[in-house]
């Protein structure tokens, strides 16, 4: 027992209650949902210290036993990204500080923002599947206002489809829901799990697995993406960048747990159709990114292009293809939250957006296109940053499962990553410069700061993988072994008699 | 044209009496028996939106000067912390407690922290039903 767990969820929400006490206190507002944060990051490297102590560890929500109670699981896996996913939440929310204006702070944009990172560090801990539905919700309520908050026309449209869309996932996520506990009769992940593996290759259990992945594909913008490149560049930079940065990161966390922990009996058919899937993805994802002129629409189909790298890595589903899937889900929640963040201070000094009526802004902003280029090459997975060691091990397991398909397509979707945003970089950065001395839009070191400090988080990731690798190592072996999950839950005996009877 | 409301105004005045009681009785059957804060808080919620059906909205704010977003967070808050409570007696996240007292006329009765919880349940559902007709009423 260990209440830690459990104050990545409860913290962020308690504070943001606190906030709507203080709706006309901006500064307040600003320094608390920080700390929040930090204290966030903090909680989750001590957790994390402490899973390689005692293994994974597990807090039963008032004492209830599992499988009858609710309960929060922390493995390596869950707590490396949510130590991520606050870090780069936090920076997201600096450059929100500076930019977003008082019109939003006001109107709870600080409580919306803390509500909504509860909800995917509650996805990320729990461990029960019913459970994981209702933090999914609470995350995209959140995500709901913080779309629409603003009122655009562009904004109101994109948020009704995104609205629209994820309704009807939830809906297909509850009657799934129902399927499963209809076949297997419990909600808690482990049991589940001891359960499907009791049932074998059932094929009643492998269509629920399909209708989850139909759900959480929806979500994570897996295949079923139509809804993606829209919704993320209508809202504020800033709020786009957090979407990028967490809300697909949640839905193929969810891939990850349902297809390594809840049903990994019959993988010819689910790892396939997540293969298949996957390898669509990233075509449309290049196409995309290839056809497009918009820069907001280069960064959205970059999103995509990632989420299908992930998830063809799930699918090889080797153990070293496990570890690359831990690090490339790392890498690209800071990789997709940098990119979104270069792209809206472009159009910040430009007004432009599209590329075309761009150029020379590296004359004009230095730093900013050196930044920019890091960017670009951390995007491509160049080492030493943080995508390199991602992509080397995914492309080890691929090779080990003799997936070359998925192989020469995730490589290849680099060369198209880089290309896509090298002629951002050449006709953007490069070039004569437009912008004259006089018209130029000053770019103030606090708006550049966030970015630099995400510069600094890849550089750190990708220099720091040797140090990282016993947490990620560990987290891989766990998504591998289903059983250290399941001990840790379970009483072990119990349930390896209930497997034997 | 105006509308002759006489009888509304008259039977609302009664009734929006026995709509609270009722909330309230549910709200404290709720411990043992089919009841609890959510539906006692839905009754309550009625029970206003009743008030603003049959008065307006000024004359029903003078009586009630709450602003029911900040009754719904407070109802959360309230919820929340009696859940986070229990880390500092160290014991599981959302655990309760509840003894028995002897008290005066009433004689032993229980207490329990549930029953904060759910009032704070209570108070967000009424908030949040409140906030959510008021705003589509001024949409017009």
């Amino acid at each position: 027992m260990s209440n830690l767990i459990v104050l990545p969820l409860i913290v962020p929400i308690i504070t943001a209650i606190l906030l709507v006490f203080l709706r006309e206190n901006v500064m307040l507002q600003r320094i608390i949902s920080l700390l929040t944060l930090s204290f966030v990051v903090l909680i989750s490297v001590i957790l994390l210290l402490e899973i390689q102590d005692q293994g994974v560890m597990r807090i039963d929500f008032s004492g209830w036993a599992p499988p009858f109670g609710i309960l929060f699981v922390a493995d390596s896996f869950a707590v490396l990204l949510v130590l991520i996913a606050n870090i780069v939440a936090a920076i997201c929310l600096l450059y929100a500080m500076f930019t977003i204006g008082k019109s939003y702070e006001k109107m709870y944009f600080y409580p919306f923002v803390l509500l909504m990172v509860a909800g995917v560090n509650g996805s990320f801990l729990t461990g029960d599947i019913f459970n994981l539905f209702v933090c999914f919700e609470v995350m995209l309520l959140a995500s709901y206002a913080l779309i629409s908050l603003g009122g655009d026309k562009i904004q109101l449209r994109e948020a009704l489809k995104y609205v629209l869309i994820n309704v009807v996932a939830s809906w297909i996520f509850l009657v799934a829901l129902a399927f499963l506990y209809g076949t297997v009769g419990t909600l808690n992940m482990a049991h589940i799990s001891v359960r499907v593996m009791e049932a074998g290759a059932d094929p009643l259990i492998t269509t629920v697995a399909l209708i989850f992945l139909i759900v959480f594909s929806l979500k994570a913008g897996l295949l079923l993406f139509f809804w993606l490149p829209g919704s993320y560049s209508a809202p504020p930079t800033a709020i786009a960048a957090l979407f990028a940065a967490l809300l697909t990161k949640v839905g193929i966390y969810a891939l990850v747990r349902t297809f390594t922990l809840l049903f990994p009996n019959n993988t010819e058919v689910t790892h396939m159709v997540l293969g298949i899937m996957a390898g669509l993805t990233i075509i449309a994802g290049c196409m995309g990114a290839l056809a497009g002129r918009d820069v907001r629409t280069i960064a959205a189909y970059n999103v995509l292009i990632g989420v299908g790298f992930i998830v063809a890595g799930l699918a090889i589903g080797t153990e070293s293809a496990l570890q690359g899937v831990t690090y490339y889900l790392m890498h690209d929640m800071v990789a997709k939250a940098m990119l979104f963040l270069a792209v809206g201070m472009m159009i910040y000094v430009t007004g432009e957006t599209v590329i075309d009526n761009m150029s020379g802004l590296i004359r004009n902003y230095p730093f900013f296109g050196w930044l920019f280029f890091i960017v670009m090459c951390s995007l491509a997975g160049i080492p030493p940053l943080s995508g390199f060691l991602g992509k080397i091990l995914i492309g080890q397991g691929a090779i080990e499962g003799g997936n070359f398909v998925l192989l020469g397509l995730g490589f290849l979707s680099s060369l198209i990553v880089l290309y896509s945003l090298l002629r951002i970089f050449l006709s953007s950065f490069f070039g004569e410069t437009i912008i004259s001395l006089e018209d130029e839009k000053p770019l103030p070191k606090r708006i550049v700061l966030p970015l630099t400090l995400l510069v600094a988080c890849t550089i750190g990731l990708g220099i720091g993988a040797e140090w990282m690798a016993p947490y990620v190592i560990d987290a891989a072996e766990t998504l591998y072994t289903p059983s250290i999950y399941i001990d840790a839950v379970l009483d072990g005996t119990t349930w390896q008699g209930e497997v034997n009877k | 044209m105006k509308i002759n409301d006489v009888i509304l105004r008259t039977v609302t005045k009664t009734i929006v009496f026995i709509i609270l009681t009722l909330g309230i009785y549910l709200f404290f059957a709720g411990h043992h028996a089919p009841g609890g804060g959510f539906i006692g808080g839905l009754v309550l919620a009625s029970g206003i939106v009743l008030l603003y059906l049959a008065y307006d909205i000024e004359t029903v704010h003078k009586g009630m000067p709450f602003d029911f977003k900040k009754v719904a967070a407070l109802g959360v808050l309230l919820a929340t912390g009696t859940a986070i409570g229990s880390l500092f007696f160290d014991v599981p996240f959302l655990s309760q407690a509840h003894s028995y007292i002897n008290v005066p006329i009433f004689g032993e009765m229980s207490f329990s922290t549930v029953t904060l919880f759910e009032a704070g349940v209570a108070l967000t559902v009424v908030g949040v039903v409140v906030t959510i007709i008021l705003s589509i009423s001024e949409d017009e």
